[in-house]
């Protein structure tokens, strides 16, 4: 097990590698130029070529790329074009919100949609079954963009119940420990502002929550319909178990690893696909960062952005397949 | 699933609510009803020294921060005095001297005097156009340029400060009075030297706070402003909210007080509301159609004057900006000096239009491409349906325009390539002169930044360069006059609107003068 995590580790660096150059070419592919979009429509073009000249974007593709590359060696992020500010330290506040509000959307998704999926497969072709994997369907196709507006529109404005967007209330705002909101408000001891934090999260992860869900849900479903059909539940129902121990016991473990997966993968793709999210709610995420760094083409951003989340992803991966071990002592990575 | 997720949510919020509802809702309610005003807008500044951006959102913060020499009118952008009382100028139009306003100091203490105002202009002169843009554009260039308007800065006694220009240059005092200009502390330019931009320090109605990158800035009452018994908020906070449905919800919540960027479309659901009010910025930009007269049929003018005859103007205002527009019939604004209102415009004629596009040899008409805005901007609410409006538009005169859009950035550069046919664009202006659109949009030197349709004329040419120097407002005006009319000949645009950009607030917010360069100053404004 110890050999495969470290072989696995190794196999990062050759991803990150390969990850490195084709996001550094891609970005470099779209038209425009960094030093005209940071200096806007008004700028004058000696102005624009001063400003390329300064940030070495004159230079052949393969000297920026070395230079991107050594300093990388040396975990240098680099520094974004347009604030000038070591990306090391810029990126952690933005990769802290994203993995609160990815953490919350993903426990609401684990929690609803695994519930759902089992309840749906014991009682199958009830009316739970069909409402549940109706709204499943409804849920994967939503548009985020509307449920967000709409989840804004019910909760805070007409009920009033929670807060539109942001992380805080700009009014008494949370002094930054950790950046991660939860766990700073708890060290401050302040539980007022502590459901503050709770209360801003709610909705985004909600709506973040959405598609994974419906998904786990579904994939939970099929997963257990297959396991359940199979003959040591058949003998473990026989010998009078009660139906609850047989599903979450006896099925749930060997229909898992399907759906572990699938989590694994979700959990990525909310680090880095939040934009719509975060934008809706102006949560002040990695993947907002990246987006308007993209609209800035501040390369440095863009390229160590998508290697940081490229890099959580991986880990998240790994992690999950270690999991397989441990659920599944059939499993064995030697 | 979804059901089930929002059941959750709010089971979970109301346990959240019934303990913290008080206090968090209480302290909104009793902030926002005395001294912090928090005001949401789309974006975030890039730096907080006005003399090294060129974005609005860096401005609108800074033009709180700092104080220039001269400032705009509240309404419009006549000049008035602001850290200079009082100012001369010599007969022949080349020195300008400014007696300052005594015992003013900077944020952090020191003295705003004569000696600070040649440190900030020698800064800027000596400077280059990557690092001070708007000065190279308003002056003409840096210290050692040719071009360059201002041969010198003294400082004739700790109050005086005189400018002695190379030739006379007609917007001096309304450049002067724009933004970027803006009198910086030179003790803390030393102290912070690349780090200004983070730790601004002016002489204006509000002290920086903090800046939280992407969520807000947070500025402080300055209690020692000159203004005195301004300004009356204690805390002016500016918050990033994308989207502007998502922006209107916090102001509805009273998550915020001031918004801008209201979509017209959201009008009605604030104009009804007792709880709110809306602001309308005067209008000082231009949305327009630009013609490339370097391709295909467009580079007849017949066929850009059929283009502009085939053109419902009125039908897209109604449709698109609620009304919050009027058609324009000229590259810029009736409220700048020098408008030419005697132009008649273009009239909505598709048989006209269609006898000038067989007379340019296109009876039937042709293809070409029309490129749609990707960004919302008030003068450009929604590019890709007002696109489709003018798509049916050209359809009736056999002109098929086929919709391409690009992510913004492209946009903006393959436009600067020439490779569009018929495109959407607009500006608004940075200090209310003729030349800040006429000459920036259409001259042949602005071919390649501003001047995306490659238009050129070398008559036009010759009056905008002209009228640049000509110090006579009557004369400048006359030449400015006459542009227009080679303009509206041409035809290398169809100017569509020049709209009102709306802002919505609570309804007790008083004082508040949306200024149309979009940097509004908060010095008066308060809560009843």
């Amino acid at each position: 097990m110890l050999s495969y995590a470290v072989r696995r580790i190794l196999m990062v660096i050759p991803v990150l590698l390969g990850m490195s150059l084709v996001v550094f070419f891609m970005i470099r592919a779209i038209p425009g130029n960094p030093a005209q979009v940071i200096l806007g429509q008004k700028a004058t073009k000696e102005a624009v070529a001063a400003l390329t000249h300064k940030l070495g974007l004159d230079q052949p593709w393969y000297v920026q790329y070395i230079k991107y590359l050594g300093s990388l060696l040396h975990g240098d992020l680099g520094e974004s074009i347009r604030t000038g500010a070591a990306i090391s330290d810029e990126i952690w506040p933005y990769l802290a919100a994203t993995l609160e509000l990815s953490l919350a959307a993903m426990i609401i998704a684990v929690v609803i949609g695994v519930n759902a999926g089992i309840i749906s497969a014991w009682f199958q072709n009830s009316w739970f079954d069909y409402i549940a994997m109706v709204l499943a369907l409804i849920g994967v196709s939503m548009p985020i963009f509307w449920l967000g507006l709409m989840e804004q529109w019910v909760f805070a404005i007409q009920l009033d119940w929670l807060p539109t967007s942001g992380r805080e209330d700009v009014r008494s705002p949370i002094e930054p420990i950790t950046h991660l909101y939860l766990l700073d408000t708890l060290l401050a001891g302040n539980t007022e502002q502590f459901m503050q934090v709770v209360q801003h999260l709610i909705l985004p992860s909600v709506a973040l929550a959405t598609i994974p869900m419906a998904i786990i849900a579904r994939i939970t479903r099929s997963s257990m319909l297959e396991v359940m059909k199979s003959d040591y539940i058949r003998t473990a129902r026989a010998k009078g178990l009660s139906m609850f121990w047989v599903v979450y016991k006896h099925s749930l473990k060997n229909a898992i690893i399907p759906v572990l997966t699938v989590i694994g993968l979700q959990t990525g793709l909310l680090l880095g696909g939040a934009i719509l999210t975060e934008t809706i709610f102006s949560w002040p995420g990695i993947g907002r960062y990246i987006y308007d760094a993209i609209g800035y083409r501040d390369y440095p951003v863009i390229q160590s952005g998508i290697l940081v989340i490229a890099t959580i992803f991986i880990f998240i991966n790994l992690i999950v397949d270690l999991l397989y071990a441990m659920i599944d002592p059939r499993i064995k990575y030697n | 699933m979804t059901l089930l997720a929002l059941m959750l949510a709010v089971s979970m919020a109301l346990v959240g609510c019934g303990k913290s509802e008080k206090t968090s809702s209480g302290a909104t309610e009793k902030s926002s009803s005395q001294d912090t005003l928090v005001y949401g807008r789309g974006g975030d500044s890039v730096s907080l020294d006005p003399a090294t951006v060129t974005d609005g959102e860096s401005l609108k913060v800074t033009k709180n921060i700092f104080d220039t020499l001269l400032d705009y009118n509240d309404e419009d952008t006549t000049v008035k005095p602001a850290l200079a009382t009082e100012w001369t100028i010599s007969k022949d139009g080349l020195t300008y001297t400014f007696k300052l306003r005594k015992g003013v100091k900077f944020h952090d203490g020191t003295d705003f005097n004569a000696e600070a105002v040649v440190f900030n202009f020698e800064r800027w002169a000596n400077g280059n156009a990557d690092k001070f843009p708007y000065y190279g554009s308003m002056f003409g260039g840096y210290k050692n340029d040719e071009s360059h308007v201002i041969k010198e800065v003294k400082a004739v006694d700790d109050y005086t400060v005189q400018f002695v220009l190379k030739r006379p240059q007609a917007p001096f005092l309304k450049n002067i009075a724009m933004p970027p200009f803006a009198i910086a502390s030179p003790a803390a330019i030393k102290k912070y030297g690349d780090k200004f931009g983070e730790n601004p320090v002016g002489t204006g109605p509000f002290i920086f706070k903090e800046w939280k990158r992407n969520e807000r800035i947070v500025l402080e009452k300055n209690k020692d402003y000159w203004e005195k018994g301004y300004p009356k908020l204690n805390q002016l906070i500016f918050v990033s909210i994308p989207d502007n449905s998502a922006r209107l919800n916090a102001l509805l919540k009273g998550e915020i007080d001031l918004m801008e960027d209201l979509n017209p479309t959201d009008l009605k659901q604030v104009e009804g509301n007792k709880d709110f009010q809306i602001f309308k910025r005067p209008s000082m930009n231009v949305g327009y159609v630009g013609l490339t007269a370097t391709r295909g049929p467009l580079k007849n003018k017949l066929v850009r004057q059929a283009l502009n005859y085939a053109v419902d103007k009125k039908a897209i205002i109604d449709a698109f900006y609620a009304g919050q527009a009027e058609p324009a019939k000229n590259p810029m604004p009736p409220s700048i000096p020098g408008y030419n209102d005697a132009i008649q415009d273009y009239p909505f004629d598709l048989n006209k239009a269609k006898e000038l596009l067989a007379k340019a040899g296109y009876p039937n008409g042709f293809e070409m491409e029309l490129w749609a805005m990707p960004v919302p901007r008030p003068y450009m609410p929604d590019g890709k349906k007002i696109a489709e409006a003018l798509q049916a538009n050209f359809a009736k005169i056999g002109v098929k325009a086929k919709i391409v859009t690009y992510e913004w950035a492209t946009y903006l550069d393959k436009l600067a390539k020439g490779e569009a046919d018929a495109f959407l664009l607009g500006w608004t202006g940075d200090n209310g002169d003729a030349d800040n659109f006429l000459y920036a949009l259409l001259d042949k030197d602005s071919i390649g930044s501003n001047n995306y349709t490659y238009y050129s004329n070398d008559e036009l040419h010759r009056i905008l360069v002209e009228a640049q120097t000509v110090s006579d407002e009557n004369k400048r005006n006359e030449l400015y006059k006459k542009a227009q009319e080679i303009i509206k000949e041409d035809a290398p645009w169809i100017p569509l609107v020049h709209s009102t950009p709306l802002l919505a607030g609570k309804a007790n917010i008083k004082g508040f003068k949306p200024h149309p360069t979009g940097s509004d100053k908060f010095t008066k404004v308060e809560f009843k």
